[in-house]
């Protein structure tokens, strides 16, 4: 990103800190919700893969 | 059966379903920074997965898994707002989500300022500067999210950052954390006294 080279000191200071709460907002545990809806997701398509005819590959 | 063959990929090549847990603490950030409320935020990113996973015939192996992700989410999020008009009346946003942050300097005020400035911006500012400034993507990248030409990208970023600036009081070449003016103007209170 050569445009970035040299950018003054007001952006490079909004964008350090945009990266520091962005990355404190980030928060590494994946709620259960998200945990279920994934493995709900998942036995879906391994009911609709299983009930493919063999033939169909 | 036709449509059963865009389930999942041929054996031997990773199927994008399994790393989309990985990128769930990202969507929810960034989910965060656009609702500025996080319940509606969780709600969004159940959203963006149910179609990201209905459209995953249509992602292509090997590209930006989270660039398409975040693409789902902010065209979501964009067309939900449309539908309903809805504005956020007690935003909670980036800021409750990053109270417990501590930053690298003493500038714990100013973290908190910057926050709560951040959150007043525009959709459409906190959007590309979460794209570009936070997340390092590229102009061409951002545009190719959100839609847009990738002079349109740029101007916008520049104009969230100038607006993010003015909002924190900040002109052009002063000092975002390590003058901290603004822990000054904090303990001194707009009315106290101006720093030297």
């Amino acid at each position: 990103m050569t445009e970035e080279k040299g950018k003054p000191g007001l952006r490079r200071d909004i964008d350090e800190n945009l990266k520091r709460v962005y990355e404190a907002a980030i928060d590494p545990e994946i709620p259960d919700r998200f945990k279920a809806l994934l493995a709900q997701l998942k036995a879906q398509q391994d009911g609709v893969r299983n009930n493919e005819p063999e033939g169909s590959r | 059966m036709t449509a059963s063959n865009a389930l999942a990929p041929p054996a031997g090549v990773p199927d994008p379903r399994d790393e989309l847990a990985g990128h769930i603490p990202a969507l929810r950030a960034f989910a965060i920074s656009l609702t500025r409320n996080v319940s509606e935020a969780d709600d969004l990113v159940q959203e963006a997965i149910l179609k990201a996973w209905s459209n995953f015939d249509k992602f292509q192996p090997g590209s930006d898994l989270k660039a398409w992700l975040f693409t789902i989410l902010r065209n979501t999020f964009y067309s939900a707002r449309r539908k309903t008009r809805r504005e956020v009346a007690d935003p909670d946003g980036l800021h409750a989500a990053t109270l417990a942050v501590k930053p690298a300097h003493d500038g714990r005020l100013a973290l908190a300022d910057f926050t709560r400035a951040f959150d007043q911006l525009s959709a459409e500012h906190r959007e590309v500067l979460i794209l570009v400034g936070a997340n390092g993507y590229s102009y061409e990248q951002a545009a190719g999210m959100m839609g847009c030409a990738v002079g349109t990208a740029k101007s916008r970023a520049n104009r969230a950052r100038a607006r993010l600036g003015e909002l924190l009081g900040l002109a052009e070449g002063e000092d975002l954390i390590s003058d901290n003016p603004l822990t000054l103007q904090a303990v001194a209170g707009p009315g106290g006294p101006q720093a030297a």
